[in-house]
């Protein structure tokens, strides 16, 4: 092999002189990124998140290419990328489980964070960011549901739109902002179409920033202890090989539920067309809001039902210094990782309760779980970070725990 | 790794039991089988066929199906010729003419059915107050889908259950929710006589216009599935190929 560089790699390092694209990519994601070594598969869902955000963008433009928002043919436009546009069935079964998908794979990427301590020092900033990035994707999920204009479309927008008016001195007015008008009409279709096109471009920059705040300190690992750099391994081929294998898997579960159960998680209500005089026998979100919507409705004053519902967002920013801990993985931490799964297990309840009707069971179970998120956050983390004893830390992450301490005879 | 899988499946499984008795006081939807259902799954065009002769001869009259056009027949195995002439037994509304005037034609292949009422106040004012809905998408718009509307057709009672008062022009039924339903009876034993001589009992024609309607709700079920099978076939050859090069890969870090 002649070590003469060929034309076309002259012209590569040329522009790579001159504006580093790949070595950027290559830092970002590639071999000049070392990553812990033993990562599990829960760090494959940050780049099954990434992998989500790119088909929903990729299907949603061609959905916005036949799309009509306006009230009187957004239903009859759907209809219409269903039956008439090539592929529009699987565009828009694709974008429809995609969100739900997408929250999935979220939703166990923020539980793994809390499992592992993924949150804390010096990961802080970068845990700001993905929380922001849920919270933008509720808003953008929420908008899109309201797009086809069914029922539960009608009505979802009138109960939340309506719960900013709870607030005290401006809530009338976001409101009517919201609705560009006096009552949920063509104006909100408008602009929820024009704010769900342009927030998943929010989440894009979000999610760019996101990633520069991990490579600041790295990735955190199973262990949570700080790695040693003879203990990384370069992303690429490393992560990018095992991350493949985990798209393959996720992406069999995502395309059986695309092909053969692609209104199982939809409301059979939202395919009939919005009607403001029929209100439907219960108005539910889609699951993935599940658990705040139980938490608005657990609570009889409005002000602080709603209050509870975005505060169990806001919370999560402070969760770097509510943990008190300096322990990061739950593996550590027996009464911790106890709590961690009893939390799990309240989001489910809450989950479900907020499919209910709230009264009986369902209401005493939804005001117990607010409570217990609360609690957990604001009294459990503190004051079991103080008095719980973590057992013994490794010194690597390659080394097994430190044998334990034997007196000399 | 497995301790979190263990708390994972543990958590899912603690939370079901909740789901179960979500559904306790809801009405019990018997499970049918659909040709349309499974893997593979498809419409059986005779038995849609003779559902669409149903729905012409009987709920045509009062329900639309709004998002059928003629066109969308040959899926069924129509020709061409016989979408036109069938289309041609219908009349639409066109127009303004030159004059300026609305005029009727007879309907072509590329338009939609026409809806029985002009409008929704004539649709209640014909049916004692109550509005006969579009039934497009009526086998994804009801809980339980197609089963639900199978059973909603057969569910009938002449006489209401004890202590239960029916309004004025409501009938009984089992599986509407409420049971207090507008529409009347209308699936009943020799209902019609089906061109192609099948058996014409109340279970059997119930069946095939429900298969009907699952079809004008979900004309891209067949390629849905025919699809379904490729990518999934693919994609398990991806995911065994990506598994493949993943433990090729982490080998080198064994040595």
């Amino acid at each position: 092999m002649s070590t003469e560089k060929s034309r076309l790699q002259r012209v590569f390092e040329w522009h790579e002189a001159r504006l580093p694209l790949v070595g950027f990519i290559d830092h970002a994601v590639g071999t000049k990124y070392p990553a812990p070594k033993n990562l599990n598969y829960f760090w494959n869902f940050g780049f099954l998140a990434g992998f989500m955000l790119i088909t929903m963008i990729l299907t949603g433009i061609f959905l916005a290419m036949n799309y009509t928002g306006n009230v009187h043919m957004a239903f009859d436009s759907v209809e219409r990328i269903m039956r008439d546009v090539n592929f529009g069935w699987l565009i828009r079964y694709m974008h429809a489980n995609g969100a739900s998908f997408f929250f999935i794979v979220v939703y166990i990427h923020v539980f793994r964070g809390l499992y592992y301590g993924s949150y804390k020092s010096p990961r802080e900033v970068l845990w700001w960011i993905g929380v922001i990035i849920m919270i933008v994707m509720m808003a953008t999920a929420f908008m899109g549901y309201v797009l086809p204009w069914g029922q539960m479309s009608f009505w979802g927008a009138t109960v939340i739109t309506n719960l900013f008016s709870v607030i005290p001195v401006v809530g009338k007015m976001i409101t009517t902002l919201l609705w560009g008008g006096f009552s949920v009409d063509n104006p909100l279709l408008n602009r929820f179409f024009a704010l769900h096109f342009l927030l998943p471009f929010v989440i894009l920059g979000l999610v760019f920033l996101h990633i520069w705040a991990l490579h600041i300190p790295g990735s955190n690992n199973p262990l949570g202890i700080e790695v040693a750099t003879g203990d990384k391994i370069p992303f690429h081929p490393y992560y990018t090989a095992k991350d493949a294998f985990g798209l393959g898997v996720f992406m069999l579960f995502y395309f059986g539920m695309v092909f053969w159960f692609p209104n199982a998680l939809g409301d059979p209500v939202n395919y009939v067309k919005a009607n403001p005089l029929v209100t439907p026998a219960s108005i539910v979100p889609e699951w993935y809001l599940l658990p705040f919507y139980a938490m608005v409705r657990s609570i009889p004053n409005a002000l602080i039902g709603v209050a509870a519902m975005f505060g169990s967002l806001i919370v999560l920013f402070f969760l770097p210094w509510l943990d008190t801990s300096r322990i990061r993985s739950a593996t550590f931490r027996p009464i911790y990782r106890i709590l961690f799964w009893v939390l799990l297990l309240n989001m489910f309840v809450l989950g479900w309760c907020g499919a209910q009707h709230p009264e009986g069971l369902p209401l005493i179970l939804s005001r117990i779980g607010t409570f217990w998120y609360f609690f957990h956050m604001f009294v459990l983390l503190p004051v079991v970070g103080w008095i719980e004893t973590p057992k013994p830390l490794p010194a690597s992450i390659s080394q097994p725990v430190m044998p334990a301490f034997k007196p000399a005879e | 790794m497995r301790k979190v899988l263990i708390g994972a499946v543990a958590a899912f499984a603690l939370s079901l039991p909740f789901a179960a008795l979500a559904s306790e006081a809801e009405i019990h939807i018997p499970k049918e089988d659909w040709s349309f259902y499974g893997v593979l799954g498809k419409f059986d065009k005779q038995q849609v066929q003779r559902g669409f002769q149903v729905y012409k001869e009987v709920c045509s009259a009062c329900h639309s199906v709004q998002y059928l056009a003629f066109r969308n027949l040959a899926d069924l195995g129509y020709s061409e010729a016989q979408v036109k002439t069938l289309a041609a037994t219908y009349e639409v509304q066109d127009g303004p003419d030159e004059a300026g005037d609305m005029f009727k034609r007879k309907a072509k292949a590329s338009d939609y059915f026409p809806k029985p009422f002009a409008n929704d106040n004539a649709a209640r004012a014909s049916n004692g107050g109550a509005l006969p809905p579009d039934l497009s998408l009526m086998t994804k718009a009801r809980e339980g889908g197609p089963d639900y509307v199978y059973h909603l057709l057969l569910g009938y009672e002449d006489q209401p259950p004890a202590g239960v008062t029916l309004s004025p022009g409501m009938s009984y039924n089992k599986f509407f929710p409420g049971h207090q339903i507008a529409m009347a009876k209308q699936i009943q034993d020799g209902l019609l006589d089906f061109a192609d001589g099948s058996p014409n009992d109340a279970p059997h024609i119930a069946k095939d216009v429900t298969a009907f309607l699952h079809w004008v709700a979900e004309p891209k079920l067949e390629a849905r599935h025919d699809t379904g099978v490729r990518v999934i076939l693919y994609t398990l050859l991806f995911t065994i190929l990506a598994f493949l090069v993943k433990r090729h890969i982490w080998a080198r870090l064994d040595k």
